[in-house]
């Protein structure tokens, strides 16, 4: 079990979202996140002041899924997030140790699926 | 006591002052009347003035909070732009004695001859197609020049979320310059179409046509706004940010008609004026009414942008005809405005027409449906009493005027389209008139103005 965390381009999630579902992965969170990576964020004035370094608005994704589905959803977020320009992107994938469902307490792969 | 004493004096001093300036004029009834008429335009212009705050809250509501702080600095400027522009030439074309076409004479910063508050034959001026109303010269420009704000502030909607800023400062001086005071020269200036018989009491056409058509040829020369529609070309939503605040920004408004509509008799005259608060509120609930309930049959929900929309279309549709119809009448104007609009933000979606607000389907739309009411609705015994003119509809016996109301839509909409689309086109290639791809993504707040509208708050948007 691993858990995928993306974080992309806010106007990105519709499309991401799309190519999420073409794979039949429909289980997500998705969260609003500020950030910044090789762009640094961006400059802004307040009445004549500068403001340095401001944080980019990104939109956060989290799939937990099984090993069999793991390249599948990668490459579904790749193909709806890029757009070859900075600022695309990133993904984490890191193991999941356990999950549960709380509706009825099963646990592991079943829980995920 | 003392000081009630002074303001006693002072007040006295005041009234006896009024009086004296009317014994000069000859007689102190007309002083009298020249006082009131002066402060019911003045505080209708007011009213009409404080639309402006309508208008900026209804449009920024409706528009993502990325851009709020544009559409707020856009509605902003506009009447500034309209009031120096307007001050500039605005005035002497639409109101300068001249030909059928424009104005010619007293052109520039009001400087022509004018003997206001006299009137009819005692005028002795270069505006007199204007000297119908005993207020001085400088009351009347103002209610005018509320109006001509007013116009030019119609286009910010309909452009929303994607045009320049400069390139909108621009089109709005266009507005008050030369769009605007033609049209109002022929419907109000004396020009050919007020010689013809057309009737427009208080701007369906002069005003929210006029801002209409100038807003559709905007719109569809910047193209629908990034994710309007989907790669099957199906019209998406875009949800405004703030209802409340669009909610707020239509109650605005509704008051402002009240200025908008019974001030244009430009006389505290009472019948006229109780007349027209009546015939006005009552289009504006009728319409609210069969809007919802258009929405509600049509789409499934009482939808409260369609509500509000509704308010306006009826307010706009009542505008030219309010001193001509019946209370009955405009109950039926109110409800066809209503169902009108809805379908009319559903017609400009399907057609690709990206219309952030629906600046077209209320103002534009519904002013010419406003204009052609005045040919349908209008009773003879209302029109001579109310709005002093001897007119009526086609229900009432008056084929004729129908056909003048349709030249003058038809004339105005010529007009307009022509001149801003070669203005949109000269901004366009001078200037560019859309923001790059990549500033509508982000939110014209940050690209045109380096700031945010909610600083502080995480706004969620993913369009």
């Amino acid at each position: 079990m691993k858990l995928i965390i993306a974080y992309i381009q806010p106007e990105k999630l519709n499309d991401v979202k799309q190519s999420l579902y073409r794979r039949e992965v429909y289980k997500m969170s998705v969260t609003n996140a500020l950030g910044c990576g090789q762009q640094r964020g961006y400059h802004e004035m307040y009445r004549g002041v500068d403001i340095e370094v401001n944080l980019l608005k990104k939109v956060r994704l989290e799939i937990a899924v099984n090993e069999d589905f793991v390249e599948p959803t990668i490459q579904a977020i790749i193909e709806g997030a890029r757009t070859g320009n900075i600022g695309d992107g990133k993904i984490f994938v890191v193991d999941l140790l356990e999950c549960i469902r709380i509706r009825t307490g099963e646990r592991g792969k079943v829980a995920i699926g | 006591m003392r000081r009630t004493l002074v303001y006693g004096a002072a007040l006295l001093a005041v009234i006896c002052g009024a009086a004296g300036v009317g014994a000069d004029d000859g007689t102190g009834a007309d002083s009298v009347k020249v006082t009131l008429d002066t402060i019911w335009v003045l505080v209708a212009a007011m009213l009409v003035f404080f639309m402006n705050l309508g208008f900026a809250t209804v449009e920024s509501g409706f528009a993502r909070a990325k851009n709020c702080v544009n559409i707020l600095s856009k509605n902003f400027i506009v009447f500034a732009i309209s009031s120096l522009g307007f001050l500039f030439l605005g005035w002497g074309l639409m109101f300068g004695d001249g030909t059928g076409f424009m104005g010619l004479k007293g052109l520039w910063f009001l400087t022509g001859a004018d003997n206001s508050p006299a009137t009819g034959d005692a005028y002795k001026g270069v505006y007199s197609a204007i000297s119908w109303t005993g207020v001085p010269l400088l009351a009347k420009f103002f209610f005018q020049l509320v109006f001509c704000g007013t116009a030019a502030t119609i286009v910010s909607g309909a452009v929303a979320e994607r045009v320049k800023y400069i390139s909108f400062i621009i089109f709005s001086f266009a507005m008050a310059i030369y769009i605007y005071p033609i049209v109002g020269h022929w419907a109000w200036g004396g020009g050919w179409l007020s010689k013809l018989g057309f009737c427009d009491f208080a701007g369906s056409t002069v005003v929210h046509s006029v801002g209409g058509w100038a807003a559709l040829v905007g719109a569809m020369m910047l193209g629908p706004r990034i994710g309007k529609y989907g790669p099957d070309g199906k019209p998406r939503a875009i949800p405004g940010h703030n209802l409340a605040m669009a909610t707020l920004g239509g109650f605005v408004l509704w008051l402002g008609w009240f200025g908008f509509n019974p001030g244009s008799t430009m006389a505290a005259n009472p019948t006229a004026i109780s007349h027209i608060v009546i015939t006005t509120n009552t289009a504006a609930a009728a319409a609210i009414l069969s809007a919802t309930a258009t929405s509600w049959l049509l789409l499934g929900k009482p939808d409260l942008g369609m509500t509000i929309n509704g308010c306006l279309a009826g307010l706009v549709a009542i505008t030219a005809p309010c001193a001509y119809v019946s209370v009955a009448s405009s109950l039926i104007i109110g409800l066809i405005a209503g169902v009108l609009v809805v379908l009319a933000v559903l017609f400009f979606d399907r057609r690709h027409i990206d219309d952030p607000v629906g600046a077209l389907s209320v103002h534009l739309v519904n002013g010419i449906f406003g204009t052609l009411c005045v040919g349908l609705f209008a009773e003879k015994s209302i029109a001579q009493a109310v709005g002093g003119v001897e007119i009526s509809g086609l229900f009432f016996g008056g084929a004729r005027q129908f056909v003048v109301q349709l030249i003058g839509v038809a004339a105005s909409a010529l007009y307009v389209l022509v001149t801003s689309f070669i203005t949109w086109l000269v901004l366009k290639l001078a200037l560019g008139i859309r923001v790059s791809a990549q500033e509508e993504i982000r939110g014209l707040d940050i690209g045109e103005h380096g700031m945010e509208a909610y600083s502080g708050f995480q706004i969620f948007i993913t369009q």
